[in-house]
Formats: structure tokens, sequence, C-alpha cells
């Protein structure tokens, strides 16, 4: 962080100059790295990862930082060295032959030497500084330079030497590390190193609790800089060592309002439509067999399907076991898997502690780089550890991928329902959407309610929604309430049939007045016509006798026309009598 | 080890057979540091007494050649090699406690 810093301003007293160890995390918690041209004591057991540490502080200085780099070993031979890190994918002979490592050996054999009088170490030192200068060499391990006060008797000598070479170290201006053994009680070294090398001090630590191992490493002292003091857990694996800076100082994070899809439509929809914040955490929990494994890969499924990847570890069940498992609820994850959206990784809880496993985790997102991640199941972690170091855990893991905008779901296990709201490791309050998978027993069936406890920062339902699993996927329905309460499963569809039964009838009954009423209205029409028709031949019959009255009359008239004109005699007037008719 | 010990002394015994034997004797030193010329007085004082004519002794100057430390294993000076009769030793310090150089040397009799 400051050497570039340094460069520019070789006056600026402020800042202690520091070398960059290149080694994952160490330098976020030295606040970028050990001090510059000073000794630094890395001091532990057998066992917990010194040389390794140093070799690797080397190797980097080399290949990353362009620092030519002086190993010399006091216990193994530098073909052994070599061995050991070629597993690491170093090459140290190349590195040798670069000019960029220099190995040396240094064999000490109390029983070939025969103290004769007065000596000092003056070999050791021009060989040392042969080595340096051979090299131009910047950094310097001295591992485990305790070595010496086995191979020699004279312990005053040796200490007088010691101060001598620590001296000559600071005068050749290259950062050193010494390794030393942890000693008996509460010593950091056997033979008080620490006396000499008092400018930083690193203790490892490889404690077994609960049968699970866990490498640990704290800076003991670090003189004119500030440093973590916390004891922080560190990983060996194929890319060597990372220490995990395991807890951010503030809550300054950015914050997304960009919403995810849960990939189960109606849940989005109780998420007031749109899902999951982008970036927040989402625990669901539930009793045994209420599907949390399958909404956690529904959503991984719904992540793959919009092109973003997805890390899934699995705590539980075996990668191939969980594809199969949710082939049977339609969801097919091997494609994706296939394609690198989707990775698994699966270990077993007790595979190593906590810690390691927050390491794991760290390390796998840092080289994925997903854009969400789930944790199935997170309650098979307490085997490893307990209910406070589990929270702290999270704590911890939940606040680094709220700086990364990694959107996470935890699946939690709570073994009865009466407890489950209370503990689920105590991430609750920490999570930012709560859903809760339940069983409710009733009818002698057991059904599943899903509800959601909290959702920050969103509208969200506040009623039970039954949670169902077919063949064809997830899906969130709404319980029925019936005049009995609350009725899910069979009782629920029992319930729809009876409605539903109710309406047909209804619709029959309804039919038949229909009927009815058609027949009576042709019965009634069939009536109204017979009247009509009564009525018609009455008036017939009136307008018959009205006519008949009438042609009487006319026929009278005409008559008693004839008589009258009969007896007067007149006979012209016979046509128009004619034409009346 | 103890064994190499015991072959050593049993050697230095027959003092014939080792007469025969020059002894090969390398002796590093840093300048003229106080050690050093100490050093060099004292096992030149008892090759004179003791190896009289009988001896090869190289003086080396680490200083002068820093390659050779390290294909020695060379740590604490001044240091004495004895590459032969025998197996190799190695003698550090000024050589001012005789007896021990001379136990060293496979010289060391009984009184």
């Amino acid at each position: 962080m400051t050497k570039s810093h340094k460069k520019q301003q070789p006056a600026n007293i402020k800042s202690l100059p520091k070398t960059p160890t290149g080694i994952t995390g160490l330098d976020e918690i030295t606040d970028g790295g050990l001090p510059q041209g000073r000794p630094t004591l890395i001091c532990g057991e057998a066992g917990s990862g010194k040389t390794l540490m140093s070799l690797e502080f080397i190797v980097r200085g080399a290949l990353v930082f362009n620092e030519p780099g002086v190993f010399m070993a006091f216990e193994e031979k530098t073909d052994e060295l070599a061995l050991n890190v070629a597993s690491l994918g170093f090459n140290l002979y190349e590195l040798q032959d670069e000019k960029k490592v220099k190995l040396d050996h240094v064999r000490i054999d109390r029983s070939e030497i025969e103290e004769t009088g007065e000596y000092d170490l003056e070999g050791l030192f021009i060989r040392l500084g042969h080595a340096i200068d051979s090299i131009g060499a910047k950094r310097v391990v001295l591992d485990t330079i305790e070595n010496l006060f086995s191979g020699l008797n004279d312990q005053a000598i040796l200490r007088a030497e010691l101060r001598r070479l620590f001296a000559f170290l600071k005068n050749k201006g290259v950062t050193a590390i010494i390794t030393g053994e942890k000693g008996e009680g509460g010593a950091l070294t056997r033979q008080g190193l620490e006396e000499y090398v008092s400018d930083c001090v690193i203790l490892l630590d490889h404690r077994v609790i609960n049968q699970i191992s866990t490498r640990r490493l704290r800076v003991v002292k670090y003189r004119g800089s500030q440093h973590g003091t916390n004891e922080y857990p560190f990983l060996i694996d194929q890319d060597g060592i990372s220490v995990l800076p395991v807890t951010s100082l503030g809550l300054e994070k950015a914050v997304s309002s960009k919403r995810v899809s849960s990939g189960i439509p109606a849940l989005d929809y109780m998420l007031g439509g749109q899902g999951f914040f982008e970036g927040s955490s989402i625990l669901v929990s539930g009793t045994a067999g209420t599907g949390k494994t399958s909404i956690g890969a529904y959503f991984a499924a719904e992540t793959c399907k919009q092109k973003k990847k997805c890390l899934y570890f699995a705590f539980e069940e075996s990668p191939n076991q969980i594809i199969r498992n949710m082939k049977s609820i339609s969801i097919d994850l091997q494609p994706y898997v296939n394609s690198g959206l989707l990775k698994f990784h699966a270990s077993r809880p007790t595979l190593y502690g906590l810690e390691m496993h927050l390491v794991a985790i760290y390390k796998l997102i840092k080289q994925f780089k997903p854009d969400t991640i789930i944790l199935d199941p997170i309650t098979n972690l307490i085997t490893v550890g307990s209910v406070s170091e589990v929270k702290s855990m999270l704590v911890r893991l939940i606040d680094f991928l709220q700086n990364e905008q990694i959107t996470v779901m935890f699946t939690a296990l709570s073994l009865n329902t009466v407890v489950n709201e209370q503990t689920d490791e105590g991430v609750s309050s920490l999570v930012d959407t709560w859903m809760l998978v339940r069983d409710i027993e009733h009818n002698g069936e057991r059904n599943r309610g899903l509800y959601i406890m909290k959702s920050r920062g969103m509208k969200h339902s506040n009623q039970v929604r039954e949670f169902i699993i077919t063949d064809k996927g997830l899906d969130l329905v709404d319980v029925y309430l019936g005049p009995e309460g609350v009725l899910t499963g069979s009782a629920r569809e029992a319930q729809q049939l009876k409605e539903r039964t109710g309406v047909a009838l209804r619709d029959f009954a309804v039919s038949r007045k229909d009927k009815e009423i058609t027949r009576k209205r042709t019965m009634l029409e069939a009536k109204i016509s017979n009247l009509q028709a009564e009525f018609e031949s009455v008036e017939e019959e009136l307008n018959r006798i009205y006519y008949e009255d009438e042609l009487k009359q006319q026929i009278m008239d005409k008559n008693r026309d004839e008589i009258t004109k009969m007896r007067r005699g007149i006979k012209e007037e016979s046509p128009i009598i004619k034409k009346q008719k | 080890m103890t064994e190499k010990d015991q072959s050593s002394l049993s050697e230095g015994n027959y003092l014939n057979k080792q007469e025969h034997h020059v002894y090969q004797l390398r002796l590093f030193v840093t300048g003229a540091s106080p050690n050093s010329s100490r050093a060099i007085t004292n096992l030149k004082d008892i090759c004179e007494t003791h190896l009289k004519g009988n001896y090869d002794l190289e003086i080396v100057d680490v200083y002068q050649q820093p390659l050779i430390v390290e294909r020695e294993q060379i740590i604490a000076l001044p240091m004495l090699i004895k590459k032969a009769p025998g197996i190799e030793r190695r003698l550090i310090g000024d050589m001012s406690n005789t007896s021990k150089v001379l136990k060293g040397l496979g010289l060391q009799t009984e009184n």
C-alpha cells in the first residue's frame, strides 16, 4: 500500500513503509504487509504452517512484486522445500535459475562439531550477505534459526550473535521473516527470539476443537502500524495460504434497489410482485421435508435463466442427488451446470471447522464471482460449532456478501415448529427476507404453509399461502378460509368440491325453473288462443244476427217498395229496383 | 554417532598406524579478527607439538572466498576441518582448549 507512496515522498514519516506479502488476506490484516526493512517473527507450533507461510512470502515476492528473496533453511533440505511447494505450483528451481530466489540449506550437526574456544557466527553472516548480494534480495527468510541452539552449545555467544544478525539484516535493508517454534508455557518461542525481533510478531496456531482442527493467525504485535488484533482463520490449500479478514469495519455498503425473481411467480407476488432485492439475504426456514431445498433450487434455476451465475453450497446432499431430486419437480439444473452458470460445492460440514468453511466459501466466491449463492442448509454447520459460533460466522458471511452485492439464500432446518420462530441460528435478525415454510397438520394429513415473516423494504403479503409441490413444480395457492377456519390440502379440495357441487345443483335448479316457465307460457298461450277462438265465434255469431237483421230489413223495405209500385202500376221504375239488388 | 566416535578413538590408539597418514587440516578464518589470529597461533602450536612433520595445514580466509562458506556448510568461525585421516571432523573456536582440539583430531591418549 505504501510502497509507491514511499518512493514519491521519502521524507514522509507518517506511515511505516510496508512490504506486501502477497498472501491472500494477510496484507489486509496487517494494513499493507510486513514492516519494510525489518525482521518479522512468525511463531507457532510444529505443523502450524510457518515454513509454508514464509516460503510463500519469498515466492510471491519474486513472482508478483519482483523482489528477489533468500530462503535460508535450517531444518529442511532445499530439495524437500522445493518438493513441498511444488504442490502449490511453485517451481523453486526455476526461480533459483532465474536468480529470483536463493535457497540455502544450513546443516548443523552437533555430533560433528567440537567447540574449542571462542567463536562467532561470521560464517552465517558471510553466507547470508553473499546470498543477498548475489541476487539483490529484498526479502530474507530464516527458517528456523532456533536450530542453531541445538547445534551449538555456547548460549552466550549465540545470543550475542543473534542480536548482531538482526542488526545486520536491518542494515542490509531487507524485509526478513524469522520463524520460531512455540515455546513452553506462554512463551512465543523456545529461545525467546521475540526479544530480538520486536517490530512485528505473528502467531500461528493450530487448534483441535471437537475433533476439528482450525488454523488461526494472530498479529501479536506490530510496532508503528495499526493491525487487526483478532484471531483469523486461515487455510492451506492448492493455492497456498489464504487468511480471511472476517469482519469489515463498518456498515457502509452500497445497496441496490433492483429486484430479482425467486423463480416462483406466486412468491414474487407475495413479495410486492417483484421478488427479492438484489444483494439481499434471504432465509428459508422450516421443518424437515417442507421443500426448502426445492425453493433454493428454484431460485438457482431462475438465476441461471437470467444468465447470471449461481453458486450452490450443499452441506447435506451431493450435487448429483440434488439434480436428480429436482428433476422430479420439473427443474433440470444439469444444463446450467454444463454451461458453467451454476456451480455446486458440496462438502460435509464435519470436513473442517466453521472458520474453514467460511474461508472456503469466501475463496470460492472470489473465484467464481456469482450473482447468487445458496447455502443449503446452514443448520448442518451447527454440527461443527455452537450456535453462537455459527451466528458469528454467518454475520461475517452476510457482511461480506452484502459488500460484494451478492444475493444469498440460506435454508435452515428447524427441529420442531415451536422453537423455530426464535432460533434459526439467530440469523433471522440479520437477513432481509425471512420465509417460513411450515407444516400444517389438520384432518389427518400434513400440508405446507408458507409465510413471509419479514421482508425489509418492500410490501409483502401477510397471508399464509399453501405451498404445493407437484411434479410440475412449486406453486402457492390461497388457503381456504372456510367456516371451520383455515383449510389446506384435501380439506381445501373437499371444500372447493363442495362449492362446485353447490354451483352445479343451483345451475340445475335454475334450468328446471326456466323450463317450467316456458311450459307455463306455452300452456297459457294455448289457453289464450282458445279463448280468442271462442271470442271470435261469439263475435261472428253476433255479427251474423246483426247482418240477418239488416238483410231482413232490406228485404222488407224492398218488398214494401215493390208492393207500393205494384199498387201504383208504374213499370218504368223497375231497373232501379234491380240495381239496388 | 557414538560408533563413529569410538572408531576414531580406536584409530587414535593405534599410533603406529596413524603415523603413516598425513593430517590434512583446513582452517577457515575471517581475516585478521582476534578469534582468527588466536586460532591460527593455537593450532600451529598444537600441530608443531603433536604432529610435527606429519600434517598439511591450509588456512582459508573466507572473506576472500565467500562461496566456500556455503559449499563447506560453515556457520561458526573460526573452524578447522580435519579431512584425513579417518572421518571428517569439525572443530570450531579459537583452539584455546587444547585437550578438546586433540580429542577432535583424534590425538587424545589415555592420559
